[in-house]
């Protein structure tokens, strides 16, 4: 980020990050810090030095949390560490922005909180990355040992919260094999499919002296990733691909955790095959490419959702067939051979029946197969089915001028304000829709939402977090409901003190919009509880938070007041008063099926 | 109130409709040779690393994923620092290759599998039975091969080891004393012969077993 106060440099005075956050850092003494001539790390003393370690060993430069009374040794420790740690308002900000971070960047993101209510405000990101397997290493402070199980003061049986929600997690209980502990969290967070992991970290043993230094980052024996795909299976699926005559790939999230997104897309436009997303893999083909069907499911568009239902053999890679994808199980690819790849073996007929299951790293056995395809499947007729498709279930909408902004002009504009490598942020609920629907996603890594978990409050720390992970010339957008944003908006004031560049589009409808939709269509109108009636003024209350704050009321205003707010340097928020009245289409209802999706209220 | 009108293009009763349909298992179905899957009871070995919350971490998978467990046990094993569960499932085919690929997905579990119908099933239950008519009672215990544990003037407790249906059978026999209380362990297995149970094997070719395991027979002892 360019706002940002250049990364401190070895030969500088190592409180420097923490002067940001006005801490009288020069007035600290520091025992043991040489002038800095060299990379040669002091030796560790603590078990909390050696957490820190564990994390600079592996190269991590930013870290999301909140302090508190059984986290401080860690703190105390990170205070000495060129780690740049951003104080969140919230520690499910912290988790939300660790998320985001190991979306953007690839690598775990890192979040730390304390022992009780710090750990248990980071179950909802935790869950969240469990849910869409975004790598996130949590530290978690813990009473010290003799106290556990005796109900201590801001005691929680951590690890038993989080056991269901994440890959794996460990109580940390020696002092010599604590930075091991979490050199080996890094690892698992990020090895193999990805997924959250957690260190709770009693404060007697980041108290205890230890002069042991972590190992380097490193999965335990009894874990195993299979790279490539049995050869066998390879050679059958190559042959039905060959032989298909309605083929389509199906690109999930793995395509872009497994940084897979270029040979896909290489086969999918040398043999010709048209390209359904997941939302999660949203970014793994470009969305303006002839072949791009854009996403399928629930929100997904016709056209999508028409091939996936009438194709008879379809790719998919790196996806767990959530039922927001599928719709009702009977009615999914009903024609269609399934070859699916994917790291994981339990993802493998879990829900759909994999008829070719290729195990292995998505860019590794897309590749194996790219090398057993010899011809391209005979499939003139299907593709001009799907362009056909194309036009018949056009994603255009109406905006009439006497009528209040509509939420798929404001993304489209928005769309078209920024680069084509900008990052988008959402919460869940309409507006999430509308971003994912209306915005052409070109690049992997800049769609960044809560899918599987569907967490309100997600887009505002997402945003922080990806801030971090981006690149300087990359705009972060937040596209958020007025619900979602209440959920998390504390989150402004780390994004003023941080001095982050990061545009929130907040699409306010005063209704908890998505429930309202749903009430419309299956509850008789029936708003219980979904309708707000009054709103805060967000643009005012950013100002509050020294933020910049606009506001949208006409279709006259939209182009310019977007580019006012892309344009400040430093977070802005735009209040943008939007149709109550608009809804999501086309949908298919819960369970329901793809081919049959509504494209109105009636079809439902 | 006025409402959105929606998206344009054909109406769902317009469009195509393709002719398959899959089971509810994601199978697709072809009415000639529909696979039924019924649910089977089977063992299921695991060998794990012996460290606190391995049990925990089991038998939570088990409870969040709704896998319809009939017993576990867990014990150690030549080697302290792994720990041997043992448990008893029931469940269609594809439930019970998602429970053995939902274990091996547990960071300390070393090797699972799934025992042969043959393999060794045992179970040990304690039986206290009312002792008004001693003599009836030992017969009893003698035709189940039970020993005695404890004894009183008005109580007598048996231990019965062996398969699940001869334990099964003896507490039938036994309840016409009227049974005061039962404690049971719940089954422990181990396969046949030179045949390795659950070990720390060259990585086996999840491939080929993704989708493929050979469906056995209930073992008649079970």
């Amino acid at each position: 980020m360019s706002e940002r106060a250049p990364p401190v440099t070895a030969t500088e005075e190592q409180h420097d990050d923490q002067e940001t956050q006005e801490e009288p850092a020069e007035t600290t003494p520091t025992e043991d810090v040489e002038p800095a001539t060299d990379a040669e790390p002091t030796p560790v003393t603590t078990g909390a030095e050696s957490v820190v370690r564990a994390l600079e060993n592996a190269g991590v430069e930013h870290a999301f949390g909140v302090q508190g009374g059984a986290i401080m040794p860690v703190y105390d420790a990170l205070y000495d560490s060129e780690i740049h740690h951003v104080t969140m308002a919230h520690e499910q900000g912290a988790s939300h922005a660790a998320d985001a971070y190991g979306i953007v960047s690839g690598k775990p993101g890192i979040c730390l909180a304390t022992s009780g209510p710090g750990a248990t405000n980071l179950v909802t990101g935790l869950a969240d990355a469990d849910m869409d397997s975004d790598p996130v290493v949590a530290l978690t402070g813990q009473v010290p040992t003799e106290f556990v199980g005796n109900d201590a003061f801001q005691e929680t049986d951590t690890t038993g919260v989080t056991m269901p929600v994440t890959k794996t997690n460990t109580f940390s209980s020696e002092p010599d094999r604590v930075g091991t502990d979490v050199s080996e969290a890094f690892a698992l967070a990020s090895e193999g499919r990805p997924g959250p992991t957690l260190v709770d970290l009693p404060k007697d043993v980041t108290n205890a002296e230890t002069d042991r230094e972590p190992d380097e980052p490193q999965t335990p024996d009894t874990y195993e990733v299979q790279e490539r795909a049995d050869p066998e299976i390879v050679a059958a699926a190559a042959e039905r691909v060959e032989n298909a005559s309605r083929p389509i790939m199906l690109l999930g999230g793995g395509v872009i955790k497994g940084d897979a997104a270029e040979v896909c897309r290489e086969f999918a436009i040398e043999h010709e095959i048209p390209v359904v997303t997941t939302m999660p893999g949203t970014g793994a083909f470009p969305e303006d490419h002839e072949l791009a069907l854009e996403g399928a499911g629930m929100h997904g568009t016709g056209y999508a959702n028409m091939a996936i239902t009438h194709c008879d053999t379809m790719v998919a890679v790196g996806t767990r067939f959530d039922d927001r994808l599928t719709g009702g199980i009977e009615t999914f690819a009903p024609d269609a051979e399934i070859i699916h790849v994917d790291i994981d073996p339990a993802e493998i007929s879990k829900n759909i029946h994999a008829d070719y299951p290729l195990i292995g790293d998505a860019g590794t056995v897309v590749s194996q197969l790219a090398e057993a395809v010899d011809e391209s499947p005979q499939a003139t007729k299907w593709r001009a089915q799907c362009q056909q498709w194309k036009s018949d279930y056009s994603m255009a909408y109406d905006t009439p001028e006497d009528e209040p902004v509509k939420p798929q002009f404001v993304v489209e504009a928005l769309d078209e304000a920024t680069s084509d490598r900008a990052v988008v942020t959402t919460g869940v609920g309409q507006h999430q829709m509308w971003a994912w629907q209306y915005w052409t996603y070109t690049e992997p890594r800049t769609w960044v939402s809560s899918h599987g978990l569907g967490a309100m409050g997600y887009g505002l720390p997402a945003a922080i977090g990806a801030r971090f992970a981006a690149d300087d010339d990359q705009e972060v957008v937040c596209v958020d409901g007025d619900g979602s944003f209440l959920m998390t908006l504390q989150g402004l004031s780390v994004a003023v003190r941080e001095n982050l560049d990061i545009t929130v589009a907040v699409l306010n409808n005063e209704y908890i919009g998505m429930v309202r939709q749903w009430q419309d269509a299956f509850f008789d109108g029936r708003h219980s509880a979904s309708d707000y009636g009054w709103m805060p003024e967000f643009d005012t209350l950013a100002e509050a938070f020294g933020a910049e704050g606009f506001r949208i009321d006409d279709y006259d205003e939209v182009a310019d007041t977007i580019e006012a707010a892309l344009a400040y340097d430093g977070p802005s928020v735009i209040d943008v008063h939007i149709d109550p009245q608009a809804n999501v289409y086309p949908m298919v209802p819960s369970g329901g099926d793809n081919g049959q999706f509504a494209l109105t209220e009636d079809q439902l | 109130m006025t409402r959105e009108q929606g998206l344009d293009g054909p109406a769902p009763e317009e469009r195509p409709s393709p002719a398959g349909r899959r089971n509810k298992q994601g199978i697709r179905i072809d009415p000639e040779v529909e696979a039924k899957h019924e649910p089977r009871r089977t063992v299921i070995s695991a060998l794990v690393e012996h460290e606190p919350g391995v049990l925990a971490e089991a038998s939570g998978l088990f409870s969040r994923r709704q896998f319809n467990i009939e017993s576990l046990t867990v014990g150690p094993t030549d080697d302290e620092d792994r720990a041997r569960i043992t448990l008893v499932v029931e469940e269609p085919d594809p439930g019970i290759d998602q429970i053995k690929k939902q274990l091996r997905k547990l960071i300390p579990v070393i090797a699972v599998r799934e025992l042969e119908p043959d393999a060794m099933r045992r179970e040990l239950a304690l039986v206290k039975v009312n002792a008004e008519r001693p003599d009836q009672v030992a017969a009893v215990a003698d035709m189940y091969d039970a020993k005695t544990v404890d004894s009183s003037p008005e109580t007598a407790t048996f231990e019965i080891t062996g398969a699940r249906q001869k334990i099964e059978a003896a507490i039938e026999t036994f309840s016409q004393f009227g049974i005061r209380e039962i404690a049971r362990t719940g089954t422990t297995a181990l396969a046949r012969g030179t045949d390795d149970t659950a070990a720390p094997a060259p990585a086996e070719s999840t491939a080929n077993e993704a989708n493929n395991t050979p469906y056995t027979q209930p073992a008649d002892d079970d």
